[in-house]
């Protein structure tokens, strides 16, 4: 019988080194997806590394202007740094969607990026803020924008030997304000049937100057939709603006029927979501002006 | 009872708490997984990838050879199907079927379907050994969906299959098992001339009864045959019979044991594993142990039956029902058996209709064979009617509970199969109901609100009970009926008022099959009852006993004395009480006082229903919310109030989520797609009001204390009710269960 083995290295470069002696091993971040795969029959790591025993892999870290989220740091843990809660509350508040409080006490956000699930809570949120990730590998070390790493479900494009090592998020932009919604038929404790993500700036005139709208559950990894931020920037956010941006973000969709919902739904609720997610992120950015 | 409107009663009617309480709140209770035998080995069984596949060969040689691996079985180790059938005589096809559901023989007949079980040293070498078993399989074309599996080129389950119930016996097998119909008067003419006709078609979805606990049980064979089965069901009887019938033993060599168990709501009226660990351990000699995944609980235990439901239903300009017709197709799964006979019983149960034709049909298809779910076959055909009535009433102009009160059966009323209505209380449910503050609230905007009502007939069977007194005067309550909703407590309760006891003083246990006499399974909503009937008569035995005693010791006559207070009074007397008699019990002839009864009561009386329900629907997500509910009941009378209104509430919620959201999904390989709480969308308790609970209580005279059953009723209205109240709210009639956002979507955009 062959039985996974399990370490719990020290530091980063000890990781790394696990990574490169075990062909087949996989990252243990919150086991809240790689458990579940393995009880299951559908993921057969030869090994277990498991990031939350490296020091300085859990936490939230001033990074100059911005913030740098350890890949260990399990959802719940987010919601007590009061700064990022209020310069990103739409990923915060994305992340703290995940399950429920049991799960999200493991739960990272790095985990639901690298588990690549195109319903995953967090990483519209992620995008539509500009997040970036740290990578390190037998290469050492390089930033990826988060929207790049998603390779379709399943798949992100991390080389053999690499793991996140933090996810990075910019300074809140003088008048920014994000927010994330996502369906569900229930009220907690399921898959997002669509989800959106808007993360906007607005100038001192009250005229939009920025916008990233990104959807999740529509395709088959999350997508950045620029069309729908384009369709904001220089409006008021008023009604024809968000009838634009609804509708470019809904043009983008590529979903499927599945167990969770039908296409035609799906692209219904896309644009709803982003609809309702830019007025709560206008909102934010106005308390923020 | 002489005066049932106001019972003097000191316990039956409180609020005392449960006896498995403490156990279940701190961890305590031996719930199926977590017994243990010493020297336990760990099953695991290998299940048919394929919803449909012949299996030529099993080569299971690689796995027995396995290090660990002590016992493999396959369908080959059942007794054959020949001597099965012998032994079984006429009313073989039950069996047969239950005996092929725990392990297939020569066709799987639904993904999940079990071909082999093995048992090691540890479960995860049993894992692996279930990867060394190499299944030759002839992959056969699948149907899942009712109307295909009904269709003329529909791949056939089972070739023996010859559809019973029509007019000349067909020369062909085919995947419908039996057809039922229920008939009388014109019912053309009568639609014809009708001022108000409602029809249309209307679809429910396989749903799962979603009990918690898994199915799991620990086997364990002597070389000389005794065997012991420890294991959660609704029936230790049950298991015991089959068990011992599946495999040709003898009833009185198995001793089957009741573990706490942790829901059933009808799932566990039936074996699945327990056959199995019998074959393992008699292979092995060690006790052998059991237990599903949630996976394999929803891709092989057993789903309500899906249906299809077609219907006219026609009124007056009053709004007096002049005819129904219905055809209804409930998917058995892969074994025939979906309750068409309730089906058609309930559907039109609760009203004076005096031209009906109800049609059903029992279908099969590669799905887990069907098993029953509270109230097996009423809901999806009531939500139907009262979807239909529904319409009515709008096409009326009526008001829905008015409609209802003006076609309500009272007692006495010719009853679905023909027999009179007993003591049903439609009526003071509908008044009760039209007089609640919920049925008048104003209603918000984009909110809706529904009523249905649901008639269910209980039942009575076999039961024992015994009651004994300790030396100390207290009591032991000992049944064979498992508790699935508090039912210890009710019986303790009911003995302790016949006493004159405190509850405190009086304990109830569930016993093992040598340990007491048959009993049949906790469903039909029989147990506080026909059990309670039993405990009430071995109770009284007791009285008898004690007074006797008292009398003797007075040197009196037995009718002299009378029982009061836990104590025997008698003119010109000191009280005797139990305690005091029971001191005694060792000097007198008589010796231990104790008493058994045993029971088999026809006299059941139906449970009947009316549900309120407020849904908000978003405009935008076309997400259902419901806002309030109330569930009002005719309960005969309420033993313990809190767990009956717990049934009601329990009731509702599974009715609720079988109308919004929770359904069986397939894939285009006939597979499960959805095996998992986490997508299989039951309610949350954040997705729920409160559910307000109104109990009626017209005593069943049947009942020393008026009892009529309670825990199927509930879940028979609310699919119906929860889809009128969407109905109204979104605009647009909803007719396919579950009504998930994306159908509530689809039905408003295709209204334009
Ligand atoms: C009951 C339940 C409910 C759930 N509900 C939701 C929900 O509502 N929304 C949602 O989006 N998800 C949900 N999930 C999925 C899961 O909880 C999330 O995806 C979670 O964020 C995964 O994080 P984790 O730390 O547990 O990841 P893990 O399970 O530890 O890892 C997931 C994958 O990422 C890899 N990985 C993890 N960290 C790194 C790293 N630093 N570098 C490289 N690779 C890494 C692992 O090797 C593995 O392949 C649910 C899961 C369960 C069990």
């Amino acid at each position: 019988m062959t039985t996974a083995t399990y370490h719990a290295p020290a530091s980063l470069s000890e990781a790394l080194g696990l990574l490169a002696a075990h062909p087949g091993a996989q990252v243990l971040a919150g086991g809240t997806d790689l458990i579940v795969q393995v009880r299951a029959g559908r993921a057969a790591p030869s090994a277990f590394i498991d990031i939350k025993t490296i020091a300085g892999l859990t936490g939230v870290r001033r990074s100059g202007e911005g913030f740098a989220i350890g890949a260990a740091t399990p959802c719940t843990a987010l919601l007590k740094d009061a700064a990022l809660c209020a310069a990103w509350p739409g990923v915060v508040e994305a992340a703290n969607l995940i399950g429920s409080v049991q799960v999200r006490n493991r739960a990272t956000m790095g985990g639901n990026l690298c588990n690549a699930s195109p319903a995953a809570d967090s990483v519209p949120a992620l995008i539509a803020a500009g997040a970036t990730c740290l990578i390190a590998g037998p290469q050492g070390e390089r930033e990826v924008a988060v929207t790049d790493l998603p390779q379709g479900p399943g798949r992100v494009a991390l080389q053999p030997g690499e793991l996140i090592v933090e996810l990075r998020l910019p300074a809140r932009p003088m008048g920014g304000g994000d927010a994330y919604l996502r369906g569900i038929p229930r009220s907690e404790m399921d898959i997002a049937v669509a989800g959106a993500g808007v993360a906007l700036v607005l100038g001192a005139d009250g005229l939009c100057t920025a916008a990233r709208v990104a959807l999740g559950a529509v395709a088959p990894t999350a997508l950045l939709v620029p069309e729908a931020g384009a369709a904001l920037v220089g409006t008021r956010i008023d009604d024809a603006a968000l009838t634009r941006m609804a509708a470019a973000a809904q043009a983008a969709c590529k979903p499927i029927d599945d167990k969770r919902g039908t296409a035609v739904y799906r692209i219904h609720m896309a644009g709803v979501l982003a609809r309702r997610a830019a007025l709560i992120a206008r909102d934010r950015a106005e308390n923020n002006a | 009872m002489n005066d049932m409107s106001a019972p003097p009663y000191k316990v039956v009617g409180t609020r005392p708490v449960r006896p498995d309480g403490v156990d279940k709140v701190t961890g305590k209770a031996v719930f199926g997984p977590d017994f243990a035998a010493s020297g336990m080995l760990h099953g695991a069984v290998l299940r048919s990838p394929h919803p449909h596949a012949r299996i030529r060969a099993i080569d299971t040689s690689k796995a027995a050879a396995l290090p660990g691996v002590r016992a493999v079985v396959t369908g080959a180790d059942f007794p054959t199907l020949e001597s099965l059938t012998m032994a079984l005589g006429e009313s073989s096809g039950d069996v047969l079927d239950i005996a092929r559901n725990c392990m297939a023989l020569d066709k799987a007949l639904y993904e999940g379907h079990a071909v082999a079980a093995v048992a090691a040293t540890s479960t995860l070498i049993a894992r692996e050994a279930l990867q060394l078993i190499a299944v030759d399989y002839e992959v056969l074309p699948h149907v899942i969906g009712i109307e295909e599996a009904m269709a003329a080129d529909a791949p056939v389950l089972h070739d023996t299959l010859f559809t019973k119930g029509l007019d000349a016996t067909p020369d062909k097998p085919s995947n419908v098992a039996t057809r039922f119909v229920m008939a009388n008067g014109d019912v053309e003419s009568a639609l014809a001339g009708a001022a108000a006709v409602a029809s249309g078609r209307f679809t429910t979805a396989p749903v799962h009864q979603g009990y918690i606990e898994p199915h799991a049980c620990v086997a364990s064979v002597n070389a000389d045959g005794q065997t012991q089965i420890w294991a959660s069901s609704q029936g230790a009887f049950m298991i015991r019979s089959l068990t011992a019938t599946i495999l040709g033993m003898p009833i009185s060599d198995i001793r089957v044991t009741p573990l706490e168990i942790g829901g059933g709501f009808g799932g566990k009226t039936t074996v699945y594993l327990e056959p199995v660990a019998v074959l393992l351990s008699r292979k092995c000699g060690l006790p052998v142990r059991l237990v599903m995944t949630r996976d394999e609980v929803f891709r092989a235990s057993g789903p309500a039956p899906g249906s299809v439901v077609d219907l006219r239903i026609g009124a007056d300009k009053d709004g007096k029902l002049v005819a129904a017709d219905i055809e209804f197709r409930n998917s058995a799964g892969a074994f025939p058996g979906s309750s068409v006979h309730a089906t058609a019983m309930c559907s039109l149960a609760c009203y004076r209709i005096a031209n009906f034709r109800v049609t059903g049909w029992d279908v099969v298809s590669n799905m887990p064979s069907s098993a029953a779910y509270r109230a097996p076959g009423a809901p999806p055909v009531v939500f139907a009617v009262e979807s239909a009535l529904d319409e009515i009433a709008m096409q009326l102009g009526l008001d829905p509970i008015d409609l209802r009160l003006r076609n309500a059966v009272r007692p006495g009323d010719p009853g679905p199969m023909g027999m009179p209505h007993g003591p049903v209380a439609l009526v003071e449910c509908l008044e009760a109901a039209k007089a609640h503050p919920h049925w008048t609230a104003p209603l918000a905007p984009r909110h809706g609100r529904g009523v249905a009502a649901g008639f269910w007939p209980n039942y009575g069977g076999q039961s024992t009970a015994t009651v004994s007194v300790a030396e100390d005067g207290t009591i032991t309550v000992v049944t064979g009926s498992p508790d699935i909703g508090g039912s210890r407590a009710s019986m303790a309760m009911m003995a302790a008022e016949v006493l004159g006891l405190p509850y405190e003083a009086v304990r109830c246990i569930v016993a093992d099959t040598a340990s007491i006499g048959f009993s049949m399974v906790t469903g039909g909503s029989r147990t506080t009852f026909a059990t309670g009937k039993a405990v009430v008569e071995a109770s009284e035995a007791v009285v008898a006993t004690l007074r006797a005693r008292a009398a003797a010791i007075w040197g009196i006559e037995d009718d002299a004395v009378t029982w009061q207070g836990g104590a025997a009074q008698a003119a010109g007397q000191e009280p005797l009480t139990i305690k005091a008699i029971a001191a005694k019990a060792g000097q007198s002839a008589g010796g231990t006082i104790a008493a058994e009864a045993t029971v088999n009561p026809l006299d059941y009386a139906a449970g009947l229903a009316v549900h309120i329900c407020d849904t908000e629907v978003d405009p935008e997500t076309r997400q259902v919310r419901v806002a309030r509910y109330t569930a009002v009941q005719d309960v005969g009378r309420a033993i313990h109030p809190s767990y009956v209104e717990g049934q009601m509430q329990g009731g509702a919620v599974q009715g609720i989520g079988w109308a919004l959201n929770e359904g069986y999904v397939h894939d285009a390989g006939g597979r499960v797609a959805n095996a998992g709480f986490l997508d299989y969308r039951m309610p949350v308790a954040s997705d729920l009001p409160m559910i307000d609970t109104v109990m009626i209580e017209v005593p069943n005279p049947a009942h020393p204390f008026g009892v009529k059953g309670v825990g199927e009723a509930p879940i028979v209205p609310p699919l119906g009710a929860v889809a009128n109240a969407v109905s109204r709210a979104a605009g647009v009639r909803l007719r396919d269960l579950p009504m998930s956002p994306d159908r509530v979507h689809a039905a408003i955009a295709a209204k334009g």
